[in-house]
C-alpha cells in the first residue's frame, strides 16, 4: 500500500517582526494554501494547527483558533505541539488520518508572534522543571548549547569560524531572492566575524533571530488528488516524528546531562543521525537521491552537524561541503535554498512547515531565483525541545 | 549570614565536593540529576535508586562562554555582566554534565579532551547570603602553568 499523501497547497506569511496576533499570520497563510491548491475552504474535512505557547489559550487550541477564524465549517480538528519539530508532528497528524481513510483534504497551519531576544522561560519559581533550572544555575542560554556543538566541530574536525560565516553567507545569498525571507540582504564573512561574540565561537551573525510568520499546507488523498485532475503533485514520502533511543549521549536543550552509557552502551546512530534515517527507511529513499534539502540552521555550525547527519556526507567532512559550495544554489546538493533561518528568523510552530513549503515549490519548480535545478527529492530536518525529531521527504 | 547550595541535594560541598547521582538498584545504570520513581533504562523495571557522588574529575565534551547576561530566572552577580565559561564534561560513568567554568578561567583555558575537576563557588548572593553551584576547573599539569 502506498503511504504517499499529496502536497496541494503551500501558503505562507512572510516572516518579519510585524506584531499581529499569532492568527492573522495563520489565517493568510491557509487562504493562500487553499487558493493555491484550488481547494474550497468548506471542502476541508480536518485542520490541524501547530501550538504556539506564547499566546495564551487561543494559541493552546490553535487549531480551533485558525478554524474559527476561516469560519467554522464544521471540519474535525486537532492540534500539536512537539517544540521546533511541531510542523512535522502536525503534517504526521493530518497524513495517519487520510491514509487511514478517516479524511480527505487537511489544513495544517502554524503560526507564530514571538518575543525580543533570547527565548527566556516563562515566568515563576520552577525548580522542578529543567528548562527554568538551566537559566537559574547555569545560565544556560540556548546559543550556548549550540556553540557547545560549534566548537566541538572546531577542536575534532579542524572547522573555523570562517566555515560558520560561510553558512550565513550562503543562506542570505539564497535569501536575497525569497520574498517571504524576514531579511533580505546580502552578508559577507567579514561582517559574520566583525559581529559580536554571543557564545563563542559563535557570533551574533551566526544565531538565528525569532520572528513572526505563518505557514500552511493543503494535504489530500492520491486520490482526491487525481479527482481534481492533479496527476503527479508533489507527494509527502515519508515523515519521522522519532524520539530518541536510550541512552541518548548528546547534551541537548534544556537538560543538565546525557543519559549514561555505563550499562547500556549508546546505539549505532545518534538521535539526530536517527531522525532523518528513520524518514529514508520509511520512504525507501536515501540520502544518495536527495536533490535539495532544508535543514534547521539555528546557528551555521548547526547547519553543518545537520550535512552529517542527514547523510549529505560522512562525519568530519561538513566543512569540505561548505567550502566547496556543494551545498550552495548551483552545487550538488543545495541546502536551505530557502534562504534558512538565517534569512527567516525562527517563528516555531510554522517553521517544520515552511520547510515543506519551499521543499513544494522547489519540486514544482516554482522557487523563482533561487531554484535548484531538476529537483525530483527533498528532505527536511529538525529537532525539537525534549526528544522530538523532525522528517519530511517529499518527492515529485 | 550562611554559605548554602542554589539547589538542594545536587551536590556536596566540603573539601572534596562531588555532584550527586542516583543509581539504580537492579541495573545500576547512573543518572544525573537524582531521579526518584522508574528507572529510565526501558529494558529495566527498576524503582528504588541509591544516592551516588559521581566522579570529581573529568575531560571536557566541549565549552563555550556567556558574552551577554542571560535573561531570568539567572540571577546576575553584579550590576555589569562578567562573562563567564561553560563547559560539557563527560565522566568515568558514561555521561556528560553541564557546569560552568571555575572563576579566573575562560575558553582560552579549555579544549575538547582537557581534564577538568568539580569545584564549588558562589553563584549569586541573596538574603541568606552566598548561594553555591558546582563549577568545572581546569587541571593545570604540572609545568603547564610555566610553559603558558
Ligand atoms: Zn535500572
Amino acid at each position: 500500500m502506498s503511504h504517499d499523501v499529496a502536497v496541494l497547497g503551500a501558503g505562507m506569511h512572510p516572516w518579519g517582526k510585524w506584531g499581529r496576533p499569532f492568527a492573522t499570520y495563520g489565517v493568510a497563510a491557509a487562504r493562500q494554501a487553499l487558493a493555491d491548491a484550488g481547494v474550497d475552504w468548506a471542502d476541508v474535512d480536518l485542520v490541524v494547527g501547530g501550538e504556539t505557547v506564547r499566546n495564551g489559550y487561543a494559541g493552546y487550541v490553535a487549531g480551533a483558533t485558525f478554524a474559527q477564524a476561516l469560519g467554522w465549517n464544521g471540519a474535525r480538528v486537532a492540534t500539536s505541539y512537539a517544540a521546533c519539530a511541531t510542523g512535522a508532528q502536525a503534517i504526521d497528524t493530518a497524513r495517519a488520518r487520510i491514509l487511514a481513510g478517516l479524511c480527505d483534504v487537511a489544513l495544517v497551519v502554524g503560526a507564530d508572534t514571538t518575543p525580543k531576544g533570547f527565548l527566556a522561560p516563562n515566568a515563576g519559581e520552577r525548580y522542578d522543571d529543567p528548562d527554568w533550572l538551566r537559566f537559574r544555575l547555569l545560565g544556560m542560554t540556548n546559543p550556548a548549547y549550540f556553540a557547545l556543538y560549534a566548537r566541538r566541530r572546531m577542536d575534532l574536525y579542524g572547522a573555523t569560524p570562517e566555515d560558520f560565516a560561510k553558512v550565513k553567507v550562503k543562506n542570505a545569498q539564497a535569501g536575497l531572492a525569497n520574498p517571504n525571507a524576514r531579511y533580505r540582504k546580502a552578508v559577507t564573512v567579514e561582517e559574520v566575524l566583525g559581529s559580536a561574540v554571543v557564545a563563542d565561537p559563535l557570533h551574533l551573525l551566526d544565531i538565528c533571530a525569532t520572528s513572526d510568520g505563518g505557514a500552511a499546507l493543503v494535504l489530500t488523498s492520491m486520490d482526491y488528488a487525481r479527482s481534481r485532475g492533479i496527476a503527479s503533485p508533489v507527494r509527502v514520502r515519508a515523515v519521522s516524528t522519532v524520539t530518541p533511543t536510550f541512552p541518548q549521549t548528546v547534551i541537548e536543550m534544556p537538560n543538565f546531562a546525557t543519559d549514561s552509557s555505563g550499562t547500556v552502551p549508546a546505539g549505532e546512530r545518534t538521535f539526530k543521525e536517527s531522525i532523518a534515517h528513520a524518514a529514508y527507511e520509511e520512504a525507501g529513499i536515501g540520502p544518495e537521491d536527495v536533490d535539495v534539502a532544508e535543514v534547521y540552521d539555528l546557528s551555521t555550525a548547526l547547519e553543518l552537524d545537520w550535512y552529517e547527519d542527514i547523510g549529505l556526507c560522512k562525519r568530519g567532512e561538513a566543512e569540505r561541503l561548505i567550502r566547496s559550495g556543494e551545498t550552495a544554489l548551483g552545487g550538488r546538493v543545495p541546502v536551505n535554498p530557502s534562504g534558512g533561518l538565517a534569512s527567516f528568523g525562527e517563528a516555531v510552530p510554522a517553521q517544520a512547515l515552511a520547510q515543506v513549503c519551499e521543499l513544494t515549490w522547489q519540486l514544482r519548480g516554482q522557487a523563482e531565483g533561487r531554484q535548484v535545478e531538476d529537483a525530483s527529492v527533498g528532505v527536511t530536518a529538525n529537532q525539537g525541545l525534549f526528544g522530538h525529531g523532525s522528517s519530511v521527504l517529499l518527492s515529485t | 549570614m550562611t554559605t548554602t547550595p542554589a539547589i538542594d541535594g545536587w551536590f556536596t560541598s566540603g573539601d572534596l565536593p562531588a555532584l550527586l547521582g542516583s543509581r539504580c538498584g537492579l541495573c545500576a545504570t547512573v543518572f544525573f540529576p537524582r531521579l526518584d520513581g522508574f528507572c529510565r533504562n526501558p529494558a529495566c523495571s527498576g524503582e528504588e535508586f541509591e544516592t551516588v557522588e559521581l566522579s570529581r574529575r573529568g575531560t571536557v565534551w566541549s565549552y563555550t562562554d556567556a558574552q551577554y547576561q542571560p535573561p531570568p530566572p539567572y540571577i546576575p552577580r553584579s550590576e555589569n555582566h562578567e562573562p563567564f565559561a561553560i563547559a560539557a564534561v563527560e565522566l568515568a560513568e558514561g555521561l556528560v554534565v553541564l557546569g560552568q567554568v571555575a572563576d579566573g578561567y575562560g575558553v582560552a583555558d579549555l579544549r575538547v579532551g582537557a581534564e577538568v575537576e568539580l569545584v564549588v563557588e558562589p553563584l549569586y548572593t541573596d538574603e541568606t547570603g552566598d548561594r553555591t553551584i558546582w563549577r568545572w576547573k581546569p587541571v593545570v599539569e604540572l609545568g603547564a602553568e610555566a610553559d603558558q
